[in-house]
């Protein structure tokens, strides 16, 4: 397998504080990566980097290289809009616009960017919201607003906007975790699925749900990758004291 | 068991105290239904439909209206609305969206001390800017000093309103690779629209009812004026002339004026607060 | 390969769009500063004949061409003062009703009914002040007021309109927006203050008179400078009630003026130009004094916010 993204000597900060140090990682593609690691240690800021979000807070920057097929996300000249198309990303907490219908919801990132007939609309959305395994759950009421659909629903139809978008890599910080259990198993079959077209990953603080999905796995700890490997290794035989440490749960 | 009399004391003068401050309330709420209801039963008897449909009569000649006054009021206030809602609402914007060194600060608190200026103030400073230029009273003078007026409310409240949307809203968008303009044009503004409208419908509510800035700019007319260069009847400056005459009849009409003039605002004021209301502000989750 | 991420451009709509809304942002401070300009150019003829005196001549005399303003900035302060003398406990209470003992339904309609009262034109006011408050202060409030002759506040006739009339209309107008700030700093006092004072063993007033309202103090000082500032500037019910007559008393009965009801009154009468420009100074005069106040109230605000994350005025 290709790497699809290279993360090459990236440290990121939050004004003078240093929330990221030195990361590399190589990510490969058509797999699921997850990202470990107790509350706080940069799991989401290292997302965010990946697509250009982390600039966008106030005060934050950051540097180093994140190579996405060949071509540096940071490199100059490039926009980050355009980046941002590329990757896909879907927040903690669901968050459709309150101002559309789920139809709407659905090519969002299509319509506001170019013009759309009502027949390319019907169509897109109907061909993602599949995808995302909404469809039947939402045919009949596609033109009720978003937000009138309980929070996993809400969850995949975020997903649906995403991939709507057409990236090729989809970020996910912690997807699930603001959902019940019923949802958060039907979002990690949703991955599994994806996997085949995307290359995911995936910021989740359960370790059975990344021992469950992903091929690898990185843990994080304190601004740090400390271990990176492929997810069996990690969780049968970590080579890191600190990595088993908190796999084993005798960590915070 | 020995009573403690300290205890007591404290305890009657507490109540005592509570007391007044419910007193207090129900005084002020008094007071707005005196006023309304005084306002109300004057008014309605010298309401009818001549008075929306009329001109002025002389003194003493029966019957006539304000007709040419409501309309007034409406040309000039719209005016201002179409000057204050724009650079209003595009200050908001930057101030909420883009603000955040020194010069949004410096805005944000030029607007809210201009918010403090009284509204006689605007009125001369329409006078002079227009007025003495242009070497006549005229509608569009008035339609300046309102829009004065109206400005910083508008900022204010716009900008508060654009807070209220959640930032991963903001997020969503930009994540979808949509740029931060566009975001803002068509995800921002959006979900704020509702309190825009309401926040707008308060501004115009505030201002329509104000006569002290229109003396002396838009001054008064006792015939129908379509033409912003001139001089334009408004409701509240007609109200005032009528009252401070000593004609028993003109006193009625100052009544009828301000039975509809507190029609129309607390109209506004209710249905600015309701569209709220029902149209809600939607977050997510 | 990299042309498919980069779009360079010195003009993106990006940048055109921030630079438009910063434009009208930079539009605001602009006008600002007209309105400033404005004033004082339309003023100077007056403040080239009397210079500061302008301030302290009590004559305002406009056939003989002189005019001082001390009888009008007199008259706004004192009907101000007046007014805050009466609104302030009034709309204490008020706050404390609605942030301490009302239950939430007649919180919000109380709330509501007092905002209300905050959105009447103050022409409506005026006319419940010269028709309805007149007659009841001329016969049954200024009477016996004037038996107490030998205080200088109520030496004079019962005429129904001056000071006294103008002060009270002033603090009904001003009271919704003392209590409405007033009861916003009150909320947000937290419960563990308020629990620590009942555990202490304090009645439920005490808890009101010695933790939440010490606890909101700079709120409800930025609350009664902002009532100031409106009081201060209120022109057309005042000019309905005052009695318009430009003379120095300290006497509630007495009528007196106003700078905005000078204004009001005198500026489509005025017949000369140097009238039109004392009128225009005294504008200046009521500008500075808001710009000052309204300044203050929001420093006061911004140190409050500092400290304890409070309220917004
Ligand atoms: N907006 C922010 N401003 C300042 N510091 C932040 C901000 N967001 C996160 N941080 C800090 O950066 C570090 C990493 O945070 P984050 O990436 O959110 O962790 P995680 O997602 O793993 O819980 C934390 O120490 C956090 O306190
Ligand atoms: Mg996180």
């Amino acid at each position: 397998m290709a790497d699809k993204i290279a993360v090459e000597g990236l440290n990121a900060w939050f004004g003078k504080t240093q929330a990221l140090h030195n990361i590399n990682m190589a990510v490969p593609e058509n797999s699921i990566t997850a990202i470990i690691g107790p509350s706080g240690c940069g799991k989401s800021t290292f997302i965010r980097c990946i697509n250009r979000m982390h600039e966008e807070i106030r005060g934050a920057y950051s540097n180093g290289k994140i190579i996405l097929d060949g071509e540096d996300v940071y490199g100059s000249g490039v926009d980050p809009v355009l980046i941002r198309r590329r990757l896909g990303m879907v927040f903690q907490k669901p968050n459709p616009f309150p101002t559309m219908s789920i139809k709407e919801n659905a090519v969002a990132g299509i319509i506001l960017n170019k013009r759309m007939s009502r027949h390319e609309i019907e169509e897109t959305a109907e061909k993602y919201l599949r995808r995302a395994a909404l469809w039947d759950e939402v045919k009949d009421q596609l033109n009720k607003p978003g937000v009138s659909l309980s929070g996993g629903q809400q969850q995949r139809l975020c997903i649906a906007r995403a991939l709507a978008v057409e990236p090729e890599v989809l970020l996910a910080d912690e997807p699930a975790s603001a959902l019940d259990p019923i949802s958060t198993a039907k979002i990690e079959d949703l991955f599994t699925d994806l996997k085949e077209r995307y290359t995911i990953v995936v910021v989740t603080h359960n370790m059975q749900q990344a021992a469950r999905i992903s091929d690898r796995t990185a843990f994080f700890l304190s601004g740090r990758l400390i271990e990176y490997g492929t997810t069996d290794k990690i969780f049968t035989n970590p080579s890191d004291k600190r990595t088993e440490d908190y796999i084993t749960g005798r960590f915070g | 068991m020995k009573t403690d009399f300290r205890y007591m004391r404290r305890k009657i003068f507490g109540t005592m105290m509570l007391g007044l401050s419910i007193l207090a309330a129900l005084a002020a709420v008094s007071m707005l239904f005196w006023i309304l209801g005084y306002t109300f039963i004057k008014g309605i008897s010298a309401v009818n439909l001549d008075f929306f449909t009329k001109l002025p009569t002389p003194v003493g000649v029966p019957g006539g209206g304000l007709a040419n006054s409501i309309v007034g009021s409406i040309i000039v206030v719209g005016m201002a609305a179409l000057m204050a809602i724009p650079v209003g609402i595009a200050t908001a914007i930057y101030l909420s969206e883009y603000g955040r060194g020194f010069f949004a600060s410096t805005v944000r608190f030029v607007s809210d001390v201009l918010a403090g200026v009284p509204a006689i103030v605007a009125g001369i400073v329409a006078y002079a800017l227009v007025v003495t230029r242009m070497h006549r009273f005229s509608a569009f003078s008035g339609s300046v000093s309102l829009a004065l007026l109206m400005l910083p409310i508008i900022i204010r409240s716009s900008e508060e309103i654009f807070r209220t949307v959640p930032d991963t809203l903001r997020e969503a968008s930009f994540a979808l690779g949509v740029p931060k303009w566009k975001t803002i044009l068509s995800i921002v503004l959006k979900t704020a629209s509702g309190g825009l409208v309401t926040g707008t419908i308060l501004a115009i509510a505030r201002v329509g009812g104000e006569a002290a800035p229109l003396l002396f700019t838009s001054f008064s007319n006792s015939f129908w004026n379509f033409n912003p260069g001139q001089p334009m009847a408004t409701l509240p400056v007609d109200l005032f002339n009528y009252s401070i005459s000593p004609y028993q009849d003109w006193q009625q009409k100052a009544w009828a004026a301000a039975l509809v003039l507190v029609g129309m605002v607390l109209i506004l004021n209710i249905s600015a607060r309701l569209y709220l209301a029902r149209k809600g502000f939607k977050r997510n989750g | 390969m990299a042309e498919r991420l980069s779009r360079k451009k010195i003009l993106s709509p990006e940048k055109i769009f921030m630079g438009m809304t910063g434009v009208f942002s930079l539009s605001v401070l602009l006008i600002s500063a007209l309105v400033v300009y404005e004033l004082f150019s339309a003023s100077e003829p007056t403040f080239q004949k009397f210079g500061l005196k302008f301030l302290v001549s009590k004559e305002w005399d406009p056939v003989q061409k002189v005019y001082g303003a001390l009888p009008f900035i007199w008259g706004t302060f004192y009907t101000s003062f007046i007014a805050l003398l009466i609104a302030l406990p009034v709309s204490l209470g008020i706050a404390i009703f609605l942030s301490e003992l009302a239950p939430a339904w007649l919180r919000s309609s109380v709330g509501f009914l007092i905002e209300l009262l905050a959105a009447i034109p103050s022409l409506i006011f005026g006319l419940w002040g010269l028709f309805v408050l007149s007659p009841i202060l001329q016969q049954y409030i200024e009477p016996p007021l004037s038996n107490l002759s030998w205080l200088p506040f109520f030496k004079g006739y019962p005429l129904g309109l001056g000071f006294l009339n103008a002060g009270l209309l002033l603090a009904v107008m001003i009271i919704p927006t003392i209590s409405s700030i007033s009861r916003d700093v009150m909320y947000t006092v937290p419960a563990n203050q308020r629990e620590g004072g009942l555990a202490l063993g304090m009645t439920r007033w005490e808890v009101v008179s010695k933790v939440v309202v010490p606890n909101s103090r700079s709120g409800i000082l930025g609350a009664v400078v902002l009532g100031l500032g409106r009081a201060l500037g209120e022109t057309m019910a005042v000019t309905m009630v005052i009695g318009n007559t430009p003379q120095f008393s300290l006497s509630l009965l007495d009528p007196g003026y106003t700078i905005s009801s000078a204004i009001a009154n005198q500026f489509t009468e005025a017949f000369d130009k140097l009238q039109i420009s004392a009128l225009i100074e005294l504008g200046l005069i009521l500008f500075v004094i808001s710009v000052i106040i309204n300044a203050f109230a929001k420093l006061l605000m911004l140190r409050m916010n500092r400290f304890s994350g409070g309220a917004r005025i």
